[in-house]
């Protein structure tokens, strides 16, 4: 259920969330609060839940206790009279995800779609927009991420950095009011990153929109962020504005970790 | 000393004619190779044992022909309901719960251990242990619609459901290899639009699995067809059926079964241009 005064709702909410693969810990008693609008980078070694904890707040994952809100609406959950979290139908599920976009590492795109396609297929099949309504939105979107002349390219005839940016494309024809990106340069050629930093450079700047994003970009969560929280073995360690986190880090594990990325 | 890179070299490139090598061995043996070739169409084609008049006689015999659509007929038939089946099979193997899975396992084993010959033979006398068709609801008389096994079975419906059962055997196999070959990343990104599973299966999933599927599906196909040939053993009224039928009755055994050799093939022929053809479709992109 929504709450009344929605303005005042954070966009997504974290409370005391773990996750475990079977005995294997993955994430400890996660607390995080992420304000309307803003821009979050997440940092931290491999390994430390950055990636587990944002595919947490789509329901990618199933989170073993603790609660996570998205617009003041539980995810994966339903709170019923009883007082029991009941799980959610996986339709349910789904429609939950309609709001969130995530662009993820390996772009993961239709091979089988033109970048057009792709862009349109969850409005059209989701959303139930029709294409004629959906096509010029989404050709403006292509041309926003400057692909304007790839609508027909197949994700194989495109590099990973245009890929990339299709990905992102179809992420905002859902309009969400949040996107999640789970290490969106990390699988590309350095060369390549630079185009895609611009575009979520641009996202973050024209806001409306949240955005999370899991990076080793250290350059791009100093100029764009809002916040940066840092990892570590599965909690969050130190949160606050990049001049805080990475200029001036309170823990020794960050330090440690800061060190050895920006050296 | 130190070595220095050279981007130029000083020698001049030899300027002389290249003799490619002679493949002598190569030449030999395909010389062998096409003497042996005409001495086995030479003893064919002037077999007196073999009356060639009497296979041209049959080839378009109305009966032959008759047994040539029952054969086509059968093999389409058993190949959508197979890859139906096939399909459901696959789908139900993937499933997390272990009853659901374990009996499309079971299912496959049976399918696909059992002889053809064996199955088709079993189904075809379904009335020796099965005495009605019905449905109804199970351990209750509540009955809704019944028929005596013998009245609805036929040679060409036990054959077909013969072929459809020995053929989703092995075809579930092909399609779960497909499904299992999209990788979780397509799910991921599936979901992460909101579809739903039954969506991202129509959408996402069978559309890139059907490239892996289609050309086995195509072998699949071909060799539906040589098995229908073993409906013969229920006499399902195939081309293989009438043309052992007509050799019953003029003795010519040998010239009967080369005209059903020569249908086989042309359709196969046919059917593997068909293939290459949607092969190449599928392979774009």
């Amino acid at each position: 259920m929504r709450g009344d005064d929605v303005a005042q709702e954070p966009m997504v909410e974290l409370v005391g969330v773990s996750k475990h693969f079977g005995h294997h810990q993955v994430l400890y008693d996660v607390d995080l609060t992420v304000q309307r609008g803003e821009t979050l980078c997440v940092i931290g070694p491999s390994g430390s839940g950055k990636s587990t904890m944002l595919r947490c707040i789509n329901h990618l994952e199933v989170i073993s206790a603790g609660q996570v809100r998205v617009d003041g609406n539980l995810i994966g959950y339903r709170l019923r009279p009883d007082g029991r979290l009941h799980e959610l139908h996986h339709r349910r599920a789904a429609e939950q995800r309609l709001g969130i976009g995530m662009v993820f590492q390996h772009f993961n795109l239709f091979p089988h779609m033109t970048a057009l396609e792709n862009v349109t297929l969850g409005p059209i099949k989701a959303k139930g927009v029709k294409r004629s309504v959906i096509e010029p939105y989404a050709c403006e979107l292509l041309q926003r991420v400057g692909l304007g002349d790839k609508f027909d390219a197949y994700p194989s005839q495109l590099s990973g950095g245009q890929q990339q940016r299709v990905a992102i494309a179809r992420a905002m024809a859902m309009r969400p009011p949040l996107i999640l990106f789970d290490e969106p340069t990390s699988a590309l050629d350095p060369e390549l990153v630079g185009e895609v930093l611009d575009v979520m450079k641009d996202l973050a700047r024209t806001g409306g929109i949240t955005l999370i994003v899991v990076t080793h970009e250290m350059g791009f969560a100093r100029e764009v962020a809002d916040s940066v929280v840092f990892m570590d073995a599965g909690r969050i360690i130190e949160d606050g504005t990049p001049a805080e986190v990475l200029g001036n880090p309170q823990h020794e594990r960050t330090r440690a970790f800061l060190a050895a990325v920006l050296h | 000393m130190s070595m220095s890179t050279k981007l130029r070299t000083n020698r001049p490139p030899v300027r002389a004619d290249v003799v490619p090598l002679r493949h002598w061995g190569r030449g030999a043996f395909a010389a062998v190779v096409a003497i042996v070739v005409v001495v086995i169409a030479n003893s064919l084609a002037t077999n007196p044992n073999i009356e060639w008049s009497v296979v041209g006689d049959y080839l378009f015999d109305d009966n032959i022909l008759r047994g040539l659509r029952k054969t086509l007929e059968m093999t389409v038939l058993g190949t959508i309901f197979g890859t139906a089946l096939a399909v459901a099979i696959a789908v139900m193997r993937l499933s997390p719960s272990k009853i659901v899975s374990g009996t499309a396992a079971a299912y496959a084993f049976f399918f696909r251990g059992i002889p053809l010959i064996v199955l088709l033979i079993l189904i075809g006398n379904l009335g020796l242990f099965f005495k009605n068709f019905t449905i109804a609801i199970p351990f209750t008389d509540i009955t809704f619609w019944s028929r005596p096994v013998r009245e609805v079975m036929n040679p060409f419906r036990a054959s077909v459901l013969g072929l459809s059962l020995a053929g989703s055997g092995y075809m579930s196999e092909i399609v779960r290899g497909g499904l299992l070959a999209v990788g979780r990343g397509q799910h991921e990104a599936a979901k992460a639009i909101g579809l739903t599973s039954g969506k991202t299966l129509r959408h996402i999933v069978l559309p890139q699995a059907l490239r892996v599927i289609v050309p086995p599906l195509g072998n699949e196909l071909i060799s539906m067809l040589k098995a229908s040939a073993i409906v013969s053993v229920i006499a399902g009224g195939d081309l293989l059926t009438v043309a052992l039928g007509i050799s019953g009755r003029n003795f010519r055994t040998i010239e009967m079964l080369l005209v059903a050799t020569i249908w086989y093939l042309l359709v196969i022929v046919v059917l593997s241009i068909g293939q290459y053809f949607v092969e190449r479709k599928v392979a774009e992109r």
